[in-house]
């Protein structure tokens, strides 16, 4: 799978990302070197294989739905970049 | 001082009055200075631990100790642990303070093993060298020309080198039992959901498992044991009951059964060294009178391919949360908030973990999810029933850890590809979510150690503990 310019950029911001020009020749030229590698899968015959979805032996681990403080306000405030009493801040969204 | 390498050498030691706590933390405090230049430590909490072990050393007289009371263990930078900052080698995370402790560490903590410092790796635990790492590299103690492997390299080299007796690290395709090999240490990776994986910073967490460094198997039956188990924390944690490993170390009476991949054996990229070595043992194991034999696994070729799609597909996802809102980094060149979230990550991470978030992407945006994810996760089922079915009529499979031994400094980092290579034979257990350990087995002629790795069936640490003892005393 060649990867061209216009599909990097669509990925990164998908994955809010930029990369400059040095950078995105190298992420190009990178993606497209370890898809070419793991198209090796299609060799594979998988009709009719379940897709494998989930590791845990577990399943419906439920519990009760009941009111908790797991992290009191103050601690999850603790590591915020910005923040006022009550709430993390981030720049102004709307005008 | 002389370095133990279990902790039952140190209970005795402490017993006959020859060694405390204090002293050994002095110990390990002392060869952490002296092998600064390592860069295994990113964090040494000196006076919390000297602290700490006054009070074991007061528990143990008045006979309330725990059961790692006298064990000094390190922690990779990926785990949480309250009031301690956590960064995962990256940057984006600076200045992250652990707001708990993650089941873990907790456990841990409260059978009075004594935590020393936070440990290098490579960034959010994504590579194989620990050359990723916004700290810098980490040096093998064996040569320092060489990497310690990764991507919990700080973990293994302060096992290698005496800066604590154990560490915790996470092996999501093989970050645990890889360095282990190259440092010449044990490095286990338990069943998916034998551990809780609550305070571990989430890379894949369809493959994430926490796992332990020691000198010892018995140290890492005993870890284990008192980490392992259900938890409301982790709705994957099983559920399945966690026997005493330490206390089930005598090897079976009947011979047991071990296949060997012939085809890892064959592959081009393994070194002879190591080659000889794994032969040399499964050698002795017939000489022993067990039943060895060697199998096909076709699949091997798509192990990596498997991994690399679906491990990447998680960790985009993953990292979704480092956005600059909540913790750590946030860039201060933003004007608006998309373009925040853009610098913010643009900036904080390092080049391997963007790669990983791009492809992860990639292989999860509509037009290609079918051809790339959905075919990874088939082959996923392919892979985990083959190994599946050897494993019922086989109680082993025994193969090299990895191969090559520890490769210098910059050999690999030009290409992503080559570096990939490295976790060849250890992410089979990853994507079957089986138990795995590395264990030393001897050197190269250049001093370089050598890994020998033993995969069992799910939930059978028990057994392969023994057998891996048995291995070691050989």
């Amino acid at each position: 799978m060649k990867i061209d310019k216009a599909t990097l950029q669509k990925i990164a911001h998908l994955a809010r990302l930029d990369f400059e020009e040095a950078g995105a020749d190298k992420m190009v030229a990178d993606m497209t070197e370890i898809l070419d590698w793991v198209e090796k899968l299609n060799e594979l015959d998988t009709d009719g294989v379940e897709p494998l979805t989930n590791m845990s032996a577990e399943q419906n681990v439920l519990r009760e739905d009941e009111a908790k403080e797991p992290l009191s306000h103050e601690r999850g405030l603790l590591n915020a970049p910005k923040k006022d009493s009550d709430y993390f801040r981030v720049p102004k969204v709307m005008e | 001082m002389k370095a133990y390498t279990s902790l039952s050498e140190v209970k005795d030691a402490i017993q006959k009055g020859e060694t405390s706590c204090q002293q050994l933390v002095e110990f390990y405090l002392q060869n952490i200075e002296k092998k600064k230049h390592l860069n295994a430590f990113l964090e040494v909490y000196t006076d919390e631990a000297r602290e700490q072990a006054q009070q074991v050393d007061q528990k143990l007289k008045n006979g309330t100790a725990g059961k790692l009371a006298g064990m000094v263990v390190g922690l990779k930078d990926v785990l949480c642990h309250q009031d301690h900052g956590l960064q995962s080698s990256s940057h984006i995370l600076e200045g992250f303070i652990s707001q708990f402790s993650g089941t873990a560490v907790q456990k841990l903590l409260e059978e009075d093993a004594i935590v020393i410092g936070r440990q290098n790796c490579d960034e959010f635990a994504m590579g194989s060298s620990n050359e990723n790492s916004a700290f810098g590299p980490v040096l093998n103690d064996a040569d320092n020309t060489r990497v310690p492997g990764g991507s919990s390299g700080g973990s293994a080299v302060a096992v290698q080198a005496d800066m604590c007796l154990v560490s915790l690290g996470s092996d999501t395709g093989g970050s645990v039992r890889q360095p282990a090999a190259f440092c010449g240490i044990v490095g286990l990776k338990p069943t998916y959901g034998r551990i809780s994986r609550h305070g571990l910073v989430a890379y894949a967490s369809s493959f994430d498992s926490i796992g332990v460094f020691s000198k010892s198997v018995e140290d890492s039956a005993l870890v284990l044991e008192v980490i392992a188990g259900a938890d409301e924390y982790d709705s994957t944690s099983a559920r399945v009951e966690v026997p005493a490993y330490s206390q089930a170390l005598q090897k079976q009476d009947k011979p047991y059964r071990i296949a060997y991949i012939s085809n890892t054996l064959e592959s081009e990229g393994l070194n002879s060294e190591i080659k000889a070595s794994v032969e040399e043992k499964l050698q002795w194991l017939k000489s022993e009178g067990h039943t060895v034999e060697a199998v096909e696994f076709p699949l091997l070729d798509y192990l990596l391919p498997s991994y690399y799609i679906l491990s990447t597909a998680e960790a985009s996802s993953n990292l979704s949360r480092f956005d600059g809102v909540k913790y750590g980094y946030r860039s201060p060149n933003a004007t608006n908030l998309e373009s925040m979230y853009k610098k913010t990550r643009s900036e904080g991470f390092g080049a391997e973990v963007k790669r990983r978030i791009m492809l992860g992407t990639f292989v999860l945006s509509a037009s290609y999810y079918d051809a790339y994810y959905t075919k990874a996760q088939k082959v996923r089922r392919l892979i985990k029933d083959a190994t599946d079915k050897l494993l019922s009529s086989y109680d082993f499979i025994v193969l090299p850890t990895t191969p090559t031994t520890a490769f210098r400094l910059g050999e690999h980092t030009a290409d992503p590809l080559e570096m990939y290579l490295a976790d060849l034979f250890t992410v089979q257990a990853n994507l079957c979510g089986l138990p795995a350990i590395s264990l030393p087995n001897g050197t190269d002629k250049e001093g370089l150690p050598i890994g020998l790795q033993v995969v069992a069936s799910a939930f059978a640490e028990d057994k392969m503990f023994a057998f891996s003892k048995y291995l070691m005393e050989a």
